[in-house]
C-alpha cells in the first residue's frame, strides 16, 4: 500500500502528509515531484496543502497544468484514490476532479482555528472507519475555503451523498457561528459523483498525534488503507 | 504581427456573494456615498502579445481566459481594450 | 588603480553628503580612509554601511555589558542568528528582528517583509524554520489610522508566514498611545537543524566564486536601512516608493533551495541580501572571513533597464541570497537552484588583494582597502542623562490618585481591565496566522503563557515567548529591563520549559537625545543583570533606533524572545485551570506596589509610579521550583501575573479558553495588610497561580526553595461563578460575563471598521499625522 504525496514547488504541508502516513499510519510513503511524469505505481495520491505556485492568480489555478497533475488525472479517471487536503482541495476543483469552486472567505480573513466537523457519509473509502454522524476536531488553516456551486450542482452533490464533512458546533448543529468560512451549506468535504476524490478544507493530517490535540484525523487514512486493502 | 496590449477585467459572477464587494460598497456608505449601489471588486490584467491584427489578439486572450485566466465557475471576464503597445 | 567616477555621477557636495546621513565629521573619516574623494557610489555604500542599522554605532559598547556565552551556545551575536545546542546532536537557530518604519508608512508589505527577512536569517544558517513569533506596539486602536495600521500588520504577519509554511505559533500586541506615530513590528524566527550542519556566512578561499541567488534586483527600497535610522516625518511618508514588496512564494523556493545548497556541501556560506541589500551583504561576508572581493554589478541579474552601480548596491529587493561557492561547483549550485526555478548568476569572487573592489565591466566603481569598511565604522558614546519629565513621572505616588467612583465596585475595574485591548484575548490577531503547519504545535496562540513546539523525532520540545513592558522600561529603565527577561522567564516556565536564552529587539528613540541614550544603556543593563541571574546568555538581535514620530516617542521597548526547552512533552503546562476541586496557589506574594501598572493606564489616564521591584534570585528560585513541581508530575496549571495583576490573572486561569471555562473560589484575606487595588490589579512581579492536585507537597517544596507560597482557594464554584474575597470585599461575577468582556474586546471594535480596512487606503485619515 502505497501513498503518494505530491510537492508543488509551493506546498507546505507535503511534509505533514508525508508523516502522517508513514509514522502515524505506518503505510509507505512515496513523494512525488510536481515537474515529474510518473506516479510510481502508488495506489493512493495525495495533493496536500501549501500555496501550489504562489496562487497570486487563484488558488490551484496553475497547479492543475503541472505535468504531476497529468498523471494525478488519469490515475483518478481509472477510479483510484485522489486526496485533496486544503489546496489540495482547491487544486482539484481547478482541474475538474471535483465540481464547485472554493472562493475568499466570507470574513475576508484567513482563518486558523479547531473546528468541529461532521461525518454526513461514512460509507466512502475515505471515511470507513468513521461513524455516520460522527463529530471530529481537525485544524483549519485557510484563505479560501469558501465552497460554492450552482444550486444544480447542489443538489446532485445532496443527492447522492457526496457532500462528506460538513462545519457543526460542539453539539453537532450546523451553525453560522461554526462556520469558518461561509461555505455553502456549511460543506467542508466532498467526493465526486465516482467516490475516488476526497476534497477537503480541514487538516487531517494535523489530527493525527495526541500530543497536539487531535487523533480524530488519522481514522480517514485508515479508511483509505482498509478501502485498498478490499 | 504587431504587439498588442489587451486589458481584461475579471469578477465575480453574478449571484457569487462577493464579500470584498460588499466591505466597500457598505465602507462607501459610512463615508458619504449613500447613492453607491452593487460593488464587485475583481482583477484586472493587461497583457503584451503579438497578433496579426486586433481581432486575433482578442480571440487569443479569451482562449486564456477560458483555460486559465478566470474560473468559469465563479467569474466573468471581459476584455476591455485592446491597442497596439 | 582606485575607483574612479561613472558618467553621469553627481559631483559630491556637503549637501549629497547630508543627504547620504554622513556628518562632516563622518565623511571626514571616509575621505581619510581612501585617501581621496569618495565617488558617488562609495558613498552610497557608506552611508548603508554606517547606518545604525547597519553599523550599531550607538549602541555596539553598551551591547557588549550583555552576557552571551553558555557551554550550549554554537553561535553568539555576530551572525545572521544565534544558535544553540538542545542535545541529541539537534541545534536551534533564532533571532529577532524589527521592521518598525517600513511598517508604519505601508503595514502590509512592512509587516510581510519583515517576517521574510528574519526567515532568511535564520535559514541561512542551515537551520529549517519550525516557528514564528510577533511582537507588536500600536498606539490606541481609537484612532482609524492605527486600526489600519494594526489590521495591515496583522494580515501582511499572516499572509507571508501562512504562504511558506511557518507557524506562527506566539506574539503579544500592546495599545499605548506612546506608539501612535510608531508602530513597533517586531519578528521572531526559530529554525531547527543538526548540530553539524550549522553554516556561517563568512566568505572564504581564494578564488571561490560569488554568486547572487533568487530573486531579481530592482529599484525597491532603495536606502531603507538608513531610512530605518530616521526618525519619522512626514517626509518619510513621500519616501514611500522605498518600502519593499514581499513575495512569500520565492521566500518559500529560496528556502528549499538553500537548505539543499547548505546540505550539498557545493558553498562556503551563504547571507541574505537583507538591509542595505547586496552593499552589506558582500561587505560583512568579506569582513568576517578577513578576505578581499570583487564583485561586477554588471553580472547582477536586474528586473529593471539602466540601473546603475549605486541602484544595483543599495536595491534591496526581497528574497535575494548571496552565497560564496566552491570554486568548480559553480554548475551544481545552478542545477540546484534551477530545481526551485530560481536563478543563480556568478557576480564576483574571493581574491587574495585585500580589498572590496566593485566593477562595472572593467570600471573600478568603489574601492576600498581591506574590510576597513565594516571595522573603521565610526563608535560613539553619546551622552546619557535621565529625562526630568520621567522623574518627576516616577516619583508620583500612585495610592495617592483618588478612585474614580466607578471603582466601588471592584468587578467594573476588573472587567474594564479584561477588555483592555492590551489585555483582551488577541484570537482575533492570532486565528488569522497558521499555527498549525508542520504538525508540532502543541501550545499554539492564546492558552498558555508560552508556545511549545515539539522537536520532531524526540520526547523534547521548545518553548517560546516573546515579550516586554515599555511602560516599565519608560518609567524605570534598569527595572524595566529586568523584568522584561524575568517576565519571558516566567513565562516558558510556566509550560514546563528551562529557559535557555535570548534574542533582544531593542527599540528606542534617537540615541542622540541624553534622556534616550539613558534609557538604552539602563535597560540594556537590566537585561544583562535579568540574563546573568537566570543563566540565558544574549545570542543576537537587532537595533532599531529613532523610533520617534512628530505625534510620539515610542516607550523604550527591548522586547526579549526567550526560548526555553522541555525534556518530556509529558510535563507541558497550560495557564487555564482544568479540574474542579483543584487546589490553587499563589507562588510569590503579593505587594503594595502599583505603579507603572496597567490599572493606572486603563483606569486613570497616568503612566506614573515606579514599576514593581524585581528580585532575581527571587524570580530563580521561582522557575526552579516550577520546574521541580511540574517534573514532579503536581502541576496542573501555571499562569504568570503580568498586566492588570493578580485578578486578570485569575479571570484568565478561569476563561482563558472561552470553550474551557471553569469557576473559582479564592480568599485572599491573608493579605489584609494592602489596599484592595493594589492587591487585586498590582503588578508585583514573581508571581506564578497554579492549580494542582498535590498542595501539600508543592508547599513543602516552596519551603525548600525558600519561595513564598499559598493555598488561595479552589478551582470549581457554583454555577460557574468567579469570586474572590478579600478583606474588605469580594469581586464576584458569573464566569461567562468576564468571558466575554475578554474575548469579544477587540472583535467588537475592528468589526466596527472592517468594511473600512479592507479599503486598504492610507490615505483616507492622513489627516491624523
Amino acid at each position: 500500500m502505497k501513498f503518494g504525496i505530491v510537492t508543488f514547488p509551493g506546498s507546505n504541508c507535503d511534509d505533514d502528509a508525508y508523516v502522517a502516513v508513514t509514522e502515524a499510519l505506518g503505510a509507505t510513503g512515496i513523494r512525488l515531484w510536481h515537474k515529474d511524469h510518473d506516479l510510481q505505481g502508488v495506489d493512493v495520491v495525495i495533493l496536500p496543502g501549501g500555496f501550489s505556485y504562489g496562487d497570486y492568480l487563484r488558488a490551484g489555478a496553475i497547479a492543475r497544468f503541472s505535468p504531476i497533475m497529468r498523471e494525478v488525472i488519469a490515475h483518478a479517471e481509472r477510479g483510484a484514490p485522489v486526496l485533496g487536503i486544503c489546496n489540495g482541495f482547491q487544486i482539484a476543483c481547478e482541474a475538474h476532479l471535483l465540481p464547485g469552486a472554493l472562493l475568499r472567505n466570507a470574513s475576508l480573513q484567513f482563518v486558523s482555528d479547531m473546528v468541529t466537523l461532521r461525518v454526513e457519509n461514512a460509507t466512502t473509502r475515505f471515511t470507513n472507519r468513521y461513524d455516520a454522524g460522527q463529530l471530529l476536531r481537525i485544524p483549519v488553516a485557510h484563505g479560501d475555503g469558501r465552497f460554492t456551486i450552482d444550486a444544480e450542482g447542489l443538489s446532485a452533490l445532496e443527492d447522492r451523498g457526496q457532500v462528506v464533512f460538513r462545519y457543526v458546533d460542539s453539539t453537532g448543529a450546523t451553525t453560522d457561528a461554526a462556520n469558518p468560512n461561509a461555505s455553502l451549506d456549511n460543506i467542508a468535504g466532498i467526493v465526486n459523483a465516482r467516490g475516488n476524490v476526497l476534497g477537503m478544507m480541514p487538516h487531517p493530517e494535523r489530527a493525527v498525534d495526541a500530543a497536539l490535540g487531535s487523533t480524530d484525523g488519522l481514522a480517514l487514512f485508515e479508511s483509505m488503507l482498509a478501502a485498498v486493502a478490499a | 504581427m504587431t504587439r498588442f496590449r489587451v486589458a481584461v477585467h475579471i469578477v465575480p459572477r453574478k449571484g457569487i456573494l462577493d464579500p470584498q464587494g460588499k466591505a466597500v460598497a457598505d465602507a462607501l456608505h459610512a463615508l458619504g456615498f449613500p447613492s453607491v449601489g452593487d460593488v464587485r471588486v475583481g482583477r484586472h490584467l493587461v497583457l503584451d502579445l503579438e497578433a496579426a491584427d486586433a481581432a486575433e489578439a482578442d480571440t487569443r486572450v479569451r482562449a486564456m481566459c477560458d483555460k486559465l485566466l478566470a474560473n468559469p465557475v465563479t467569474e466573468d471576464y471581459e476584455i476591455a481594450g485592446v491597442t497596439p503597445a | 588603480m582606485g575607483a574612479t567616477p561613472r558618467a553621469g555621477d553627481p559631483a559630491i557636495t556637503p549637501e549629497l553628503v547630508a543627504e547620504h546621513g554622513l556628518t562632516p565629521d563622518e565623511y571626514e573619516r571616509l575621505v581619510r580612509l581612501l585617501g581621496r574623494v569618495p565617488t558617488y557610489t562609495e558613498l552610497g555604500v557608506v552611508s548603508a554601511l554606517w547606518n545604525e542599522h547597519c553599523s550599531y554605532k550607538h549602541s555596539k559598547p553598551v551591547l557588549r555589558t550583555l552576557p552571551t556565552t553558555a557551554p550550549y551556545v554554537l553561535q553568539g551575536p555576530g551572525e545572521n542568528a544565534g544558535v544553540i545546542a538542545v542535545g541529541d546532536g539537534l541545534a536551534v537557530a533564532f533571532k529577532i528582528e524589527s521592521h518598525n518604519h517600513p511598517s508604519a508608512v505601508e503595514p502590509y508589505q512592512g509587516a510581510a517583509t519583515g517576517v521574510g527577512g528574519i526567515l532568511r536569517d535564520v535559514f541561512t544558517m542551515g537551520a529549517r524554520p519550525i516557528a514564528m513569533l510577533n511582537s507588536l506596539r500600536f498606539g490606541s486602536l481609537d484612532s482609524a489610522r492605527v486600526r489600519w495600521l494594526f489590521a495591515g500588520v496583522v494580515k501582511g504577519v499572516g499572509d507571508y508566514g501562512n504562504c511558506v509554511g511557518v507557524p506562527t505559533v506566539a506574539g503579544e500586541v500592546v495599545f499605548d498611545p506612546a506608539y501612535e506615530g510608531n508602530p513597533l513590528v517586531n519578528a521572531m524566527c526559530v529554525g531547527l537543524m543538526r548540530e553539524d550542519e550549522l553554516i556561517t556566512a563568512k566568505a572564504e578561499g581564494v578564488g571561490n566564486p560569488i554568486i547572487a541567488v533568487g530573486a531579481r534586483t530592482g529599484r525597491d527600497g532603495i536606502h531603507g536601512a538608513s531610512f530605518a535610522s530616521e526618525d519619522l516625518t512626514e517626509a518619510s511618508e513621500a519616501k514611500r516608493p522605498r518600502v519593499q514588496v514581499g513575495d512569500p512564494f520565492t521566500e518559500k523556493l529560496l528556502l528549499e533551495a538553500s537548505l539543499e545548497l547548505i546540505r550539498s556541501g557545493h558553498i562556503v556560506a551563504i547571507q541574505d541580501m537583507g538591509a542595505a541589500g547586496l552593499t552589506s551583504s558582500s561587505a560583512e561576508m568579506a569582513a568576517r572571513g578577513d578576505v578581499g572581493v570583487t564583485i561586477d554589478t554588471s553580472k547582477v541579474p536586474v528586473r529593471e533597464t539602466g540601473m546603475t552601480p549605486y541602484e544595483i548596491l543599495l536595491s534591496e529587493s526581497q528574497e535575494r541570497m548571496l552565497v560564496v561557492a566552491h570554486k568548480g561547483r559553480e554548475l551544481e549550485v545552478k542545477a540546484i537552484l534551477e530545481k526551485w526555478d530560481l536563478t543563480a548568476e556568478v557576480i564576483g569572487e574571493v581574491i587574495a588583494e585585500p580589498v572590496y573592489r566593485v566593477t562595472e565591466g572593467a570600471h573600478v566603481v568603489a574601492e576600498f582597502p581591506g574590510s576597513k569598511l565594516v571595522t573603521e565604522c565610526p563608535v560613539y558614546h553619546p551622552e546619557a542623562r535621565e529625562g526630568e519629565t520621567v522623574k518627576a513621572l516616577r516619583a508620583r505616588d500612585p495610592h495617592a490618585v483618588p478612585p474614580r467612583p466607578e471603582e466601588a465596585d471592584p468587578l467594573w475595574t476588573l472587567t474594564q481591565l479584561l477588555s483592555s485591548p492590551t489585555i483582551a484575548s488577541k484570537a482575533w490577531v492570532f486565528r488569522q496566522y497558521d499555527s498549525t503547519v508542520r504538525a508540532s504545535t502543541i501550545v499554539g496562540p492564546g492558552s498558555a503563557d508560552a508556545a511549545v513546539v515539539r522537536l520532531p523525532g524526540t520526547n523534547k520540545a521548545l518553548a517560546l515567548k516573546t515579550d516586554c513592558n515599555g511602560r516599565y522600561v519608560y518609567l524605570e529603565p534598569r527595572t524595566g529591563g529586568q523584568i522584561a527577561v524575568a517576565e519571558a522567564a516566567r513565562n516558558v516556565a510556566c509550560t514546563g520549559a528551562r529557559p535557555m536564552a535570548i534574542t533582544n529587539c531593542l527599540n528606542f528613540g534617537n540615541p542622540k537625545r541624553p534622556e534616550v541614550f539613558h534609557q538604552f544603556r539602563e535597560a540594556v543593563g537590566g537585561m544583562g543583570d535579568a540574563c546573568r541571574a537566570l543563566g540565558t546568555p544574549v545570542t543576537g538581535g537587532n537595533v532599531s533606533l529613532y523610533n520617534e514620530s512628530p505625534v510620539s516617542v515610542v516607550y523604550p521597548t527591548p522586547t526579549i524572545g526567550m526560548v526555553g526547552l522541555i525534556d518530556d512533552i509529558s510535563h507541558v503546562t497550560r495557564a487555564g485551570f482544568v479540574n474542579d476541586g483543584d487546589t490553587i496557589i499563589l507562588l510569590g506574594d503579593c505587594t503594595d506596589e502599583l505603579g507603572a501598572s496597567e490599572y493606572l493606564s486603563r483606569i486613570h489616564g497616568l503612566t506614573i509610579g515606579a514599576p514593581p521591584r524585581c528580585d532575581l534570585d527571587g524570580e530563580r528560585r521561582l522557575i526552579d521550583l516550577l520546574l521541580d513541581c511540574g517534573r514532579a508530575g503536581w502541576i496542573v496549571s501555571a499562569h504568570d501575573c503580568s498586566d492588570g495583576g493578580f485578578a486578570v490573572a485569575l479571570a484568565e486561569c478561569a476563561m482563558l479558553e472561552r470553550d474551557k471555562q471553569v469557576g473559582v473560589d479564592v480568599d485572599l484575606s491573608d493579605w489584609a495588610h494592602l489596599s484592595a487595588r493594589a492587591l487585586l490589579f498590582g503588578e508585583a512581579q514573581g508571581r506564578i497561580i497554579v492549580s494542582t492536585t498535590a498542595p501539600g507537597d508543592v508547599l513543602a517544596a516552596a519551603r525548600t526553595g525558600h519561595v513564598p507560597a499559598r493555598v488561595i482557594g479552589r478551582v470549581g464554584a457554583p454555577d460557574g461563578t468567579f469570586r474572590i474575597r478579600h478583606s474588605t470585599g469580594v469581586v464576584e461575577s458569573p464566569v461567562d460575563t468576564l468571558a466575554a468582556a475578554f474575548h469579544d474586546a477587540i472583535p467588537l471594535i475592528m468589526t466596527q471598521i472592517a468594511a473600512a480596512t479592507t479599503i486598504e487606503s492610507p490615505r483616507s485619515d492622513a489627516s491624523e499625522e
